[in-house]
């Protein structure tokens, strides 16, 4: 049975506005319908979509804060918004943009704390506690309160806290937001470390995609409440239709080249960019291209994963 | 059922756990501690102040001397101040329904009302329990004490802790549905508090029927009251009110903890 | 003109808090009540304690409610903006607006306190009217001068509060200093008690003493108990207060603008 069991899961909001004049209007919104997905142990799933698509009200249902409206969830074989406390102490959530620490004290305080209401045994928190303090380097502001520590410092000290009780599941709900590009490559390279080494699954859902890029073999996208792909990263460029791109420097200006399995974007004086299915050699094309014109260089272009991304938020939705 | 009762048996120990924490992290601040705990000491102290100024105009009031007076306001004193200490903080639900940490709260496997009313704890709220126990042991030298009136007064303190503890957190569950209006669980709480601080003669009959029949408060102080000082009901209630507290108080925490599901259920099937 | 803008800011700030509004406004009710009781017991005994006689003391208790928000008794009002600005270090800003800090903070509070009057001040006013016998002020200069001392008071208030939420400069937060400002405020304005009915010599110390101004004065003069002469002596003590106060508010700005600028800090 899979870790993370989700079949046919729908949640829908009643929304209630004031109206022109007296009468209020209700609609319903339905955030998240018709979700089927399953997530086996030691999986680093990335979660992404449009804001608004879902992920948040995904991430509710799956930790129990949120009952579904309908559908089947089971998360390490329990029922989350039935469960919540004993499933509590097999996961750790990590809310992007709010702390769980508490504001008012110092870090090493907040991790106390987290040891007595998960009850971790003294050791195994020492130990747990030296090794995050270390990868995450932590180690100059375990005294300092936590409304003093800059977001990226914070982040670092919420997944800690997420980790002290050594969950099988993390979640991570807009980890990277707001950081800066060094933090966010030394947080890709722990949360890779941690997959790798204790096995801890990973579902993470994030706006950049550099994230997914860097860290996830399979990606979810959502949009309007449902699935529009589920699959590997590979699959993902083929499926958003990508094309990578050969930039040609010809010696002189020339006409639109003419080769075989490309096609031409744009010209810029001497210089062409040929655009070619994501799956083809590149190989064959540049052979064609130095046999017919005379090149001054040439250079290849992966696919953008957001053109890629966007071109699936575009379809129509499949109901 | 099981997981209820499961419940009950660990939450004095995971709540003892969390307000230890929190007071050696408050004692580490030790002049604002100081500080803090004085001046909740003298304000508890002022209404005592009011009410002594109030009955040395008029020696007593409605018939009911400073040294009895002082005995209600003692016993409604130690009821609020005990419920206030162990889960006071439950009137901030609705900032962290509204900063988010309530969903961090959720993902913890410590029920949800333990770290709520363990959040915070502050031993600094010991200063309204002591001047209550202070003046209600000053009252209680001029009881005329018998074996059954100790058991009363027993039950009576606890059970005045019982119920305001079922007012604290019934009334802050309206923070579920609206996180705005945190101080409407006052004019119940601070607001019965007041009202059992005077001998309930002074109000119309009606009044008295409201605590008595709709917010029970009556039964935290001024029913067992009557009977340590061997006085007879103004409002002709039966003498057997004078144990009913304790069932009172049983009835409110019930009420409570459903009213508690109600709004936490509610947070869940709606989302913020 | 600048100063309305500010005060038509604070106005709109507070009056986007519906429900705790009316949850107050339920909260003042409910003490109304008590209190309203509890002094009927009172002059029921000694008929005219203080020189006021049961009716008073009752519309006495509805006044106190009323002004409770709308002076800010207790503490809170836009100084507490300034505290907490005080705390994070952005008042550094502030100080080096061409605005002074007091001119500008008075206004926001005064938006502020006009909300209170209208919502917790008129609503349960109303409801005690409604439940109650009280008294209405006598006359259409009795009306004007309630309503001008009232505005004194609430000034009054502000300097306190001003200078209490200043001390975070010195002690980082005024916290401590804000609950005990505050319980002196409830005592000394006749919140618990009126001060005429306090024996000899608290009560002259009492009266002479800024928070009287919160609602000792106010009440008398709607009352009825402050005519002529002595109701002009009434505000003269109030704006006399002002003067001083809100002096000692410029003088503590000085210090703290010193205390930034070279300190950083």
């Amino acid at each position: 049975m899979p870790l993370i069991d989700v079949r046919d899961l729908a949640r829908t909001f009643v929304v209630r506005k004031r109206a022109r004049g007296m009468r209020r209007t209700r609609t319903e919104v339905r955030a998240v319908r018709d979700l089927t997905f399953a997530v086996e142990s030691g999986e680093m799933v990335g979660y992404i979509g449009p804001n608004g698509a879902g992920k948040s009200t995904t991430i509710k249902m799956l930790t129990g804060i949120l009952v579904p409206t309908a559908g089947h969830l089971h998360v390490a074989g329990l029922e989350p918004s039935r469960r919540r406390t004993d499933l509590a102490r097999r996961i750790g959530v990590v809310f992007g943009q709010r702390t769980s620490l508490w504001w008012d004290l110092p870090l090493r305080d907040s991790f106390e704390l987290l040891q007595k209401i998960y009850g971790i045994a003294p050791d195994r928190y020492r130990a747990n506690l030296a090794e995050f303090v270390e990868l995450l380097d932590l180690g100059d502001l375990l005294d300092t309160p936590v409304r003093q520590l800059s977001l990226g410092q914070r982040m670092r000290g919420d997944i800690t806290a997420a980790l002290l009780h050594d969950p099988e599941i993390l979640y991570l709900d807009e980890p990277t937001i707001g950081l800066d590009v060094v933090s966010k490559g030394r947080l890709r390279e722990f949360l890779r470390t941690l997959n790798a080494e204790r096995g801890t699954t990973l579902l993470l859902t994030t706006h950049d995609l550099q994230d997914i890029e860097a860290l996830c073999r399979r990606v979810m996208v959502i949009d309007h409440g449902t699935l529009v792909f589920d699959g590997d990263l590979a699959a993902l460029h083929r499926e958003g239709g990508s094309t990578r791109t050969l930039v040609v420097d010809l010696l002189d200006e020339a006409g639109p080249i003419e080769v075989p399995g490309a096609t031409v974007r744009r010209t810029e004086g001497p210089r062409q960019w040929l655009s070619f299915p994501t799956d083809a050699s590149a190989a064959p094309i540049v052979a064609a291209v130095a046999a017919s014109y005379a090149v001054a260089d040439l250079s290849i272009q992966e696919p953008d994963i957001e053109d890629v991304i966007r071109d699936l938020y575009g379809r129509p939705d499949r109901s | 059922m099981g997981e209820a009762l499961g419940v009950v048996r660990d939450a004095p120990r995971q709540y003892a756990r969390i307000a230890r924490l929190w007071v050696r992290s408050s004692l580490s601040y030790r002049a604002s501690f100081a500080m803090l705990t004085l001046a909740s000491l003298l304000l508890t102290f002022l209404d005592f102040v009011g009410l002594g100024l109030m009955l040395h105009l008029i020696g007593d009031l409605d018939g009911f001397a400073l040294w009895e007076i002082a005995l209600l306001y003692g016993a409604s004193g130690i009821g609020i101040g005990v419920a206030d200490l162990l889960i006071g903080s439950v009137e901030q639900i609705g900032q962290h329904i509204r900063s988010g940490t309530l969903d961090a709260m959720m993902v913890r496997p410590v029920p949800l009302i333990v770290q709520v009313c363990a959040d915070r704890f502050a031993l600094r709220r010991l200063g309204r329990i002591s001047q209550a126990v202070a003046v209600f042991a000053w009252a209680a030298w001029s009881v005329d004490w018998t074996p059954s009136k100790v058991v009363v007064a027993l039950l009576m303190v606890i059970s005045a802790s019982a119920i305001f503890f079922a007012l604290f957190v019934t009334f802050s569950c309206i923070q579920f549905w609206t996180q705005d209006a945190s101080e409407f669980a006052n004019a119940f709480t601070y607001g019965g508090n007041t009202m059992t601080q005077y001998p309930l003669s002074i109000f119309p009959s009606e009044v008295l029927k409201s605590l008595t029949f709709v917010i029970p408060v009556a039964f935290a102080n001024w029913y067992p009251c009557l009977y340590l000082l061997d006085r007879e009901d103004p409002f002709g209630m039966p003498g057997w009110f004078a144990v009913a507290p304790p069932f009172v108080a049983a009835l409110m925490c019930v009420i409570a903890g459903l009213t508690w599901r109600t709004g936490v259920r509610r947070y869940t099937s709606t989302g913020s | 003109m600048l100063y309305v803008a500010i005060a038509t800011r604070g106005f709109r700030r507070y009056s986007t808090y519906r429900a705790a509004t009316l949850a107050g406004i339920f909260t003042n009710c409910v003490f109304g009540v008590i209190y309203s009781y509890a002094y009927l017991a009172l002059w029921a005994q000694r008929p005219d304690a203080g020189g006021y006689d049961a009716t008073d003391a009752v519309t006495y208790v509805w006044i106190g409610q009323a002004l409770l928000m709308t002076v800010a008794l207790w503490g809170g009002g836009t100084t507490d903006d300034l505290a907490e600005r005080i705390r994070t270090g952005d008042v550094a800003i502030d100080l080096y607006r061409p605005v002074g800090l007091v001119p500008w903070y008075l206004a926001a509070d005064l938006g502020r306190a006009a909300y209170h009057f209208l919502t917790r001040g008129l609503a349960p006013t109303v409801v005690g009217f409604l439940v109650f016998d009280i008294v209405l002020p006598g006359s259409a200069v009795a009306t004007l001068a309630f309503l001008v001392s009232m505005v004194l008071a609430v000034v009054t208030s502000f300097a306190i509060r001003f200078l209490v939420a200043s001390t975070a400069f010195w002690l980082m937060d005024q916290s401590g200093v804000k609950m005990l400002s505050g319980l002196a405020a409830l005592f000394l304005s006749g919140m618990v008690l009126p001060l005429v009915i306090f024996p000899e010599p608290l009560r002259s110390i009492a009266l002479a003493l800024p928070w009287a101004s919160y609602l000792q004065t106010p009440a008398d003069i709607w009352l009825g108990k402050r005519v002529g002469a002595d109701l002009l002596a009434g505000l003269g003590l109030q704006v006399t207060w002002i003067v001083v106060l809100v002096g000692l508010c410029q003088v503590v700005v000085a210090a703290a603008t010193r205390k930034v600028v070279v300190q950083g800090g």
